[in-house]
Parts: C-alpha cells; sequence; structure tokens
C-alpha cells in the first residue's frame, strides 16, 4: 500500500498503518513530500485519513480523500485550551520564593493518538517558572473532556501558556515590589554559574544564557528609551505598553520521551549517502521538509562535511520508500538531531573517499583533504584529484586499483541523542505596542528577539523560523480562538471569522543571537523552530497590560480581543 | 466543499443579459467581479443553475460626469471595479467620500475585480460602498426589459442582501450629486485586520459650520450595526440643532445613537461593543471634519 499524505512523519504513519491495517510493515509506503506549514498538527492520528487508508484496503483501489476547510477546522487538533489558576509568593526584594499553579486543560472527545493529548498540558505545569531560580514550587494538571474538538501538540507545546502565566505574575510581582521589569527578571533569572541544573519539575539545563539575552534584549529594544517614550505618550493620552518575557524551549528530545510510554515513535534519525558517478552527493535522509528548510540545512552540513560545493549535493526524504528510518520532524529536533546524523554520515563518506584517494596517490589519507570538491593537501592544499576522478575510477575502472581494495561509495548511519533528555534552548523577547483605549484596538510597534539556539547553521532560516514562531505566538495573543456556542457548535469555521495574523498588523521583528553550543553533539545546534512561539504571546500580553496599568485595567485571558479590552477597561 | 456544477454564459449585451435572465429566472444569478458570489458558491450558500456573466458589457463600464440641468452628477457603471474608484480623479473630485472609503474594501487582489455595481447589489450591511451611497444619496438605475428604473438609496436597501432589485433585473450604474460647495467627507472603520470587514464603520457627509460643532446639514451613515447601512437620524438631528450648545453636541449625538442603532451580537463583538464603538467613530469622524482633530493618536 502506498499512502500519499500530507504528514510531518511518514515512519511513524508507516507503523500505525502497518499495525493497525495488518499489513507487514515493509509492504507498506507513506510519501509526504514537502506539505507545507504542519506546526504539529500533523503529527497525530486522525480518522479521516485512516479511513481513506481502510477503504483503500478493502476496495483494493486507490482512494482519495480531501478535506475542505471547515472539514479540517471540526477534525484537525485544536491547541491550548487551558484555564490556569496561579500565584506566586516574592520577597520585598523581589525574590521569588514559591509558585503554585493549577491547570485545567480541555481536550475534546478523546486523547489524539499516538502522541496524546497529555503532553501539552504536562509541559505546561512542568515549565512553570522555568527560567528563575526558585525551588519551591506546586503544579497540578487536570486534563478534561469536553464536547468540542481534539485537542493536543501544537508548535512549542505547553511554552506559550506557561510562559504567558509565569511572566504575567512576575510582571505582577515587580509591580508589587516596585522593580522594573527587567530588573526583577534580572534578580531571578538562574545565574550563570547554576549549569547544569536541575528544575524544581525534573528538567536538566546543560547551561542556558539568560542574562547574556536579558542584557542583549535590553540593547537592542533601546528599553530605556522606550520607557522614556511610554512616559511621554501618556501626557498625551496615548497608552503604550512594553512587555517582557523570558523563555526556555524544550528542543531534541532523546528516545526516553515516547519510548518509556511504549509509543513507537522514534527519536533517532537515519542517513544514508553515496557519491555518484558524476562526482555528485546523494543525501537521504529521515527528517522531513515543511517549508522550514530542512532540506536546504541538510545540504549544506553534507557539504561541509565532506568538502564539496553546497550545488553537488542533493538531499531525499520525505518517502519511507527512498530514506531510511527516522523520526522526522518534530519538537524542534530536525537541524540538531538530523543534522547530526547528516554530519556524522558526512564525516564518514568522507573518510572512506579519502581512504580511496590515498590508496590511488600512494599518500597516508592524514595527509589529504577534501575542499571544494577536490582531493588536495592538508598542508599547502595543492590539488591532487577531484572527487568527480575518484567516482570514475571507483565505478568504471576500480580495475586500476591494486588487488584487493573496494571503494566505498556509500555511507549510512544513525543518530540519537544519548547525554541528554533534551536540548533546552531559552531566550528573551519584548514587545512594544499602543492601545487605542477607547476602542481596545491593539497596534503593534515592535517586537525583539534574543534567542539562543546553539549553534547556527543557517542564520536567515533560524531569523525566520523565529520571526514566523513570533508571529504564530502574536496571533494566539491578539487573534485567533475557537469560539464555540453553548451546544459546542465550532462557530467560526472559516478563515472568514477564524482570524490568523496578517502581515498588515505585524510589526518588524528584531532577531538577535547568543550561541552556546550542546556539548553533547558535534555540531551543537539545538532546536529553534519553536523559540519565537513560546514568549512572544506572554510579550504581547505584558505590553497590553503595560500599557493599561495607570488605567486600573488588567487582562488575564488571551486573545486580548477590542471587546476584552474593553470590558477590563470598563467601557462596556 | 466546491461549488455545484452550474451553467455558465457570458452575456455580449445588456439586451442579451437581460434576455438570459428573463429566460432562466429564478434559476440564474448574475456574475460581476464574483469576489462576494464565488466563495458564496463554494459554500454552497448559494447553488444556482445558471451563471450570467455580466463582465463583457460596456453599457455597465465607466465613470462619467453628466450635467442634468446645470447640477453635476456623477455616474459609476455597475462594473467599475474598485480599484479603478480608488484610481478616479473624478470620483476623488465630486465624490471624495468613495476615495476615502476604497482604501478599506478588501485587499489589492480583491479590489483588482470586485465591482461597485456588485457591491451595491450584494447589499452586505457590513459593506463600505452601499453605506457611502446611502450617505450620499445616491441613486440606483435598474434595467428591466421593459425599462429602466431609479430608486433612491434610502428606498433600495431592505434588509440583509435583499434590495430593490427585482428578479430579471439588472443594476446598470449609480449615480450621485456632485459633492456640494462647503461639504466635507468623513470615513472611519475598525477592523480586526486591514481588508476584513469592519466590527463598525462610519461614513459621514456634511457640512460644518466653522468655529462650531454645528453642521448645516450632515449624514452620518453606520454599517455593520445592523441588518442594512443605518442612516443615524438622531444623532444627525442634533448634529444640526443650533439650541444644542457647542461643547456638548457631540457627547450627546454620541448618546443619541442608542435611537439610531440597535446592532447584533456575534461572535466578535456584541451589540453593546458594536454601539460603543459607533459612538467612539461618530465622535472621532465629526471631529476630523470639523477639524478639530485634536487628541487624534493615529499615525499615517
Ligand atoms: C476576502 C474578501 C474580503 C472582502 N472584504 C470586503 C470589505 O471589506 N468590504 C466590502 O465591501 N467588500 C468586501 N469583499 C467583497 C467584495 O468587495 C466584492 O467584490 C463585492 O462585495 C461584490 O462585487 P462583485 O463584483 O465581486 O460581485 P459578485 O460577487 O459577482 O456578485 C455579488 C452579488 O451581486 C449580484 N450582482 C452583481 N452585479 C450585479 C448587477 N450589476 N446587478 C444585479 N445584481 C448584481 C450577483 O448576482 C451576486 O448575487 C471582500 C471579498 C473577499 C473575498
Amino acid at each position: 500500500m502506498t499512502v500519499h499524505q500530507s504528514t510531518q512523519t511518514p515512519y511513524q504513519m508507516q507503523d500505525v498503518y502497518a499495525r493497525h491495517l495488518g499489513i507487514p510493515e515493509a509492504n507498506i509506503r507513506v510519501v509526504a513530500k514537502d506539505v507545507g506549514g504542519s506546526f504539529g498538527m500533523k503529527l497525530h492520528v486522525y480518522g479521516d485519513e485512516m479511513t481513506t487508508a481502510a477503504m483503500a484496503v478493502m476496495l483494493r483501489r486507490p482512494v482519495k480523500y480531501v478535506a475542505d476547510r471547515l472539514e479540517s477546522f471540526l477534525s484537525d487538533i485544536h491547541a491550548r485550551s487551558h484555564r490556569v489558576r496561579a500565584r506566586m509568593a516574592v520577597a520585598a526584594d523581589g525574590t521569588i520564593t514559591a509558585m503554585e499553579v493549577d491547570d485545567v486543560t480541555g481536550i475534546g472527545p478523546f486523547s489524539a493518538f499516538p502522541r496524546t493529548s497529555a503532553v501539552e498540558g504536562n509541559q505546561v505545569v512542568r515549565l512553570m517558572g522555568g527560567p528563575y531560580a526558585n525551588r519551591n514550587y506546586r503544579g497540578a494538571l487536570k486534563v478534561v473532556f469536553q464536547n468540542k474538538v481534539m485537542m493536543s501538540q501544537y508548535r512549542a507545546v505547553g511554552h506559550p501558556i506557561a510562559c504567558a502565566v509565569t511572566e504575567a505574575l512576575v510582571d505582577r510581582a515587580a509591580e508589587a515590589c516596585g522593580l522594573d521589569p527587567i530588573e526583577i527578571r534580572r534578580r531571578n533569572l538562574l545565574t550563570d554559574e547554576a549549569y547544569p541544573y536541575k528544575s524544581p519539575t525534573g528538567y536538566v539545563f546543560e547551561r542556558l544564557s539568560h542574562h547574556q539575552c536579558l542584557a542583549g534584549l535590553e540593547r537592542a529594544c533601546d528599553y530605556a528609551g522606550l520607557r522614556k517614550d511610554q512616559m511621554e505618550a501618556r501626557k498625551r493620552g496615548i497608552y503604550r505598553g512594553i512587555g517582557i518575557a523570558a523563555f526556555i524551549e524544550i528542543t531534541s528530545p532523546g528516545p526516553a520521551f515516547y519510548g518509556v510510554g511504549g509509543a513507537h515513535i522514534t527519536a533517532q534519525d537515519g542517513c544514508v549517502m553515496h557519491v555518484d558517478p558524476s562526482g555528485s552527493v546523494r543525501c537521504q535522509v529521515s527528517v522531513t521538509e515543511q517549508g522550514q528548510g530542512t532540506e536546504a540545512i541538510m545540504a549544506q552540513i553534507a557539504a561541509s562535511a565532506i568538502g564539496v560545493p553546497i550545488e553537488r549535493v542533493r538531499v531525499i526524504s520525505g518517502d519511507t520508500e527512498t530514506a531510511p528510518y527516522g523520526g522526522s520532524t518534530w519538537a524542534s529536533r530536525g537541524a540538531s538531531i538530523g543534522g547530526e546524523t547528516v554530519l556524522i554520515t558526512g564525516r564518514a563518506l568522507r573518510d572512506q573517499l579519502l581512504a580511496l584517494a590515498a590508496v590511488i596517490l600512494q599518500e597516508q589519507p592524514s595527509a589529504l583533504d577534501i575542499a571544494d570538491g577536490v582531493v588536495v593537501d592538508v598542508g599547502g592544499g595543492r590539488e591532487r584529484i577531484t572527487i568527480a576522478e575518484l567516482a570514475r575510477i571507483a565505478y568504471y575502472r576500480p580495475d586500476t586499483l591494486p588487488p584487493g581494495v573496494q571503494p566505498q561509495m556509500t555511507a549510512s548511519r544513525n543518530h540519537v541523542p544519548r547525554g541528554q533528555a533534551f536540548a533546552f534552548t531559552n531566550g528573551m523577547q519584548a514587545s512594544h505596542l499602543e492601545v487605542d483605549v477607547e476602542t481596545g484596538f491593539v497596534r503593534l510597534l515592535g517586537h525583539w528577539v534574543v534567542e539562543d539556539c546553539g549553534r547556527i547553521i543557517n542564520p536567515m532560516l533560524v531569523d525566520e523560523q523565529v520571526r514566523g514562531g513570533v508571529v504564530q505566538g502574536i496571533g494566539a495573543a491578539l487573534f485567533e480562538e475557537c469560539i464555540y456556542s453553548a451546544e459546542g457548535q465550532l462557530l467560526n469555521g472559516t478563515m472568514a471569522d477564524y482570524l490568523v495574523p496578517m502581515a498588515s498588523e505585524m510589526p518588524d521583528i528584531y532577531v538577535g543571537h547568543v550561541s552556546t553550543p550542546t556539548l553533547h553533539s558535534e555540531l551543537g545546534a539545538k532546536g529553534a523552530g519553536e523559540a519565537g512561539t513560546a514568549g512572544s504571546s506572554a510579550a504581547v500580553l505584558n505590553a497590553v497590560n503595560d500599557a493599561l496599568r495607570p488605567l486600573g485595567a488588567r487582562l488575564s485571558e488571551i486573545p486580548m480581543t477590542p471587546e476584552r479590552i474593553l470590558k477590563a477597561l470598563k467601557k462596556i | 466543499m466546491k461549488a455545484r456544477d452550474c451553467r455558465y454564459e457570458r452575456a455580449r449585451s445588456l439586451q442579451e443579459a437581460l434576455d438570459l435572465l428573463h429566460r432562466h429566472g429564478a434559476d440564474a444569478r448574475l456574475i460581476a467581479g464574483g469576489q462576494s458570489l464565488v466563495p458564496a458558491l463554494n459554500l454552497r450558500m448559494a447553488a444556482p443553475d445558471m451563471l450570467i456573466d455580466i463582465g463583457a458589457l460596456d453599457e455597465l463600464r465607466g465613470i462619467r460626469l453628466a450635467d442634468a440641468g446645470g447640477a453635476k452628477r456623477l455616474r459609476i457603471g455597475a462594473m467599475v471595479t474598485h480599484a479603478e474608484i480608488a484610481r478616479s480623479r473624478d470620483v476623488a473630485l465630486y465624490a471624495p467620500l468613495l476615495s476615502l472609503a476604497v482604501k478599506h474594501v478588501a485587499h489589492a487582489a480583491i479590489r483588482n475585480r470586485g465591482t461597485f455595481g456588485g457591491s451595491i447589489a450584494h447589499a452586505d450591511p457590513s459593506a463600505e460602498f452601499p453605506a457611502c451611497a446611502l450617505a450620499l444619496g445616491a441613486r440606483m438605475h435598474i434595467a428591466s426589459r421593459a425599462e429602466t428604473r431609479v430608486v433612491a438609496a434610502e428606498d433600495f436597501f431592505r434588509g440583509l442582501h435583499e434590495t430593490a432589485i427585482l428578479p430579471g433585473e439588472i443594476l446598470i450604474a449609480v449615480d450621485m450629486a456632485s459633492i456640494e460647495e462647503g461639504f466635507r467627507p468623513g470615513f472611519a472603520e475598525l477592523a480586526r485586520r486591514s481588508g476584513d470587514y469592519a466590527l463598525v464603520g462610519l461614513a459621514l457627509q456634511g457640512k460644518p459650520l466653522r468655529g462650531r460643532t454645528l453642521f448645516e446639514a450632515v449624514a452620518p451613515v453606520f454599517f455593520s450595526v445592523g441588518d442594512r447601512p443605518i442612516f443615524a437620524r438622531a444623532a444627525a438631528q442634533i448634529l444640526m440643532d443650533a439650541s444644542v450648545a457647542d461643547d456638548t453636541r457631540i457627547r450627546l449625538a454620541q448618546a443619541a445613537l442608542t435611537d439610531d442603532l440597535n446592532p447584533p451580537s456575534d461572535p466578535q463583538a456584541s451589540s453593546a461593543t458594536r454601539l460603543h464603538l459607533a459612538r467612539v467613530l461618530l465622535g472621532r469622524v465629526v471631529a476630523e471634519v470639523l477639524e478639530m482633530g485634536a487628541g487624534e493618536s493615529r499615525d499615517a
């Protein structure tokens, strides 16, 4: 059976189809080419897709199913349905001394398969207070079933809620202690000497860079300047706000994450790489592309690992038949785990090519290097033989090689993170905005992110991942909401009624970096795909409340619609 | 969901279009720019057997200035696109309210195809142009096989997507008196995202008296607050009432909107929110038209 599917995890689906339809796994092929934005929504098993596959088996003929927009609204997972009660204790100097959280999360009629709908709430209660040094924490989670659409993992699972609640409390603590929001964070963030650090909820942070990020953010947004502008604007009856949010982000989960629950979801990735007779490299890898540039990054890593121009590398992914088994794309794991897999495979292939070159050139392999597709001397860089020439000999004239030499033109490796459960990242965000206090409309004036995703492989892709993530969090803060009637009818199941953030309303988004590579891999990369989303809702929430502070109004619900803002202002 | 299968004819003349309409009766629907109808077809909110395309009719094109007994009138053909309205010098000079409003109608791609006549005939209560037509006292020219009749805007909009256009008829043009000396247009709307239909909007034209908050004449028309564009008569009365003190007039006019408007509630905004926003808009637009402009915070 061949299934063409809009999924981000073809291997997981191969296993699901095999087990649920009683077909040997080897007889199932799942093809999921660049399917476009997925954001976790395309990780889950859906009834309509299973039905389509089952019908094909029963009818013994091809079956095609295309959902329309309304069907997607009513059957794809929804996200982040939470009601949180939380409080924070602070000493007079602003030191956070305790935090307590009760989260109720509605997941719809049943838990998503196979990743469950409990991970979201679990991460909310475990990430609360995560950037800070406080050790007194109690968190409780209640997962409730509701007569609504299924709710489950979506980009930055749990983080935006944990971050929004924590950061809103930190701002209230600052107000109570008479401290500036930046200052209270500086006093409470984990210090640089704390690492490795185990949080009260059991997360281990190898090394985070909160203080460098905070300093970088303060500079980037000209914090003092924004505060000055805010004071001046208020005199003119204009209410601007500045919101700060510190975040941590779970990336690159190791094998225990789903493994302990018995789910057939692999945390490893696989790569097969070979040099073809023209000297080009084919890189078959299990991480998949959904528009984020996975293939570009894999090509970049392969090219530099071997020493060939990037144009000579072709990356093949998104098909269980043509790329080795692996976890694919979720939890900001592509560049870090998939990238490491490609790196070690590329190095292995390079070693094989050098071994062959050494035989032909009668040199020691260690005396040779590969640069720009050419084998060169380590000292001096003299060109000795091109990779294309090596390939020609290997494939067409191995008879010219010494007896017994078998040229190895293919390398393969698997890689799974072993040193740590997750590669945590961190960062700071700031939002600057203006609230029209008569209409409740919010105008975004600027947004800043300074983050640390370890080694940056491709700066442009990282920046745009962060920007896209920020926009998604802004969507949650100001626009996006699934509205239900009292009877459980979804009332806004069209793109005209469900408001996604659009370019006209978005501010310029500055992205800056601190780089603390993880020492658990050679590549040193952590994940970058979810960091923007993790903190931007919180920054916008704090900025709106900062703007409204002189008027005694405060919001504690997102999205902050004009109506909710007017209610907070007691205008309606 | 996708549109139901249906037949399609592109009329070559107004007469042919009217004949086709006559022949197919209630089973047929006119299609102009298709920017409202095609989404409705795809959602199966409309499922006609037959589409009659009026896009090729020269009779429905063009923006013309006509002299009717010494008074200038601007005539806008039904097939004039939103983009043409935005570009037109004549519209800017003689019906500047439309030039202000058109910036808020949908997005550029939709403005390239959506038509003025389609917007008027579709009579969406959240649309900008029907409100402008009412504020400007425009007249709708409606052709049938028998005659062409003229209907005043105040008699034209009958309810949600309901107009005075009868089965078998086509709106061919809209005309309006050119703006008179001393009159000024004002327009504002509150939409969640640029290009969205507004939560509340206001199209206004009036003749303010210098140095006062008083108008010699004023036509404030709200949209997105009912089943059709709504002329706020009670508020207009106060704005034209010389016996009211200048410094309380705007506040009283805002308060009087309770009598003029009874907005519906929907998931986006409650009735109370819409009424509040309508008051804010009235205050802002009147201030702008009076050139008081004080306290304005909106940058360009
Ligand atoms: C994403 C989106 C956003 C939009 N936002 C806005 C907005 O903010 N404000 C706004 O005003 N509009 C908005 N629109 C609608 C747009 O302006 C339409 O173009 C307009 O409402 C209808 O014009 P049309 O030429 O496309 O008409 P069509 O879609 O072709 O027709 C609409 C209706 O009018 C009838 N009709 C058309 N022409 C005639 C005629 N000459 N005589 C009799 N009946 C006729 C048709 O039979 C049909 O019932 C939006 C549309 C989209 C898709």
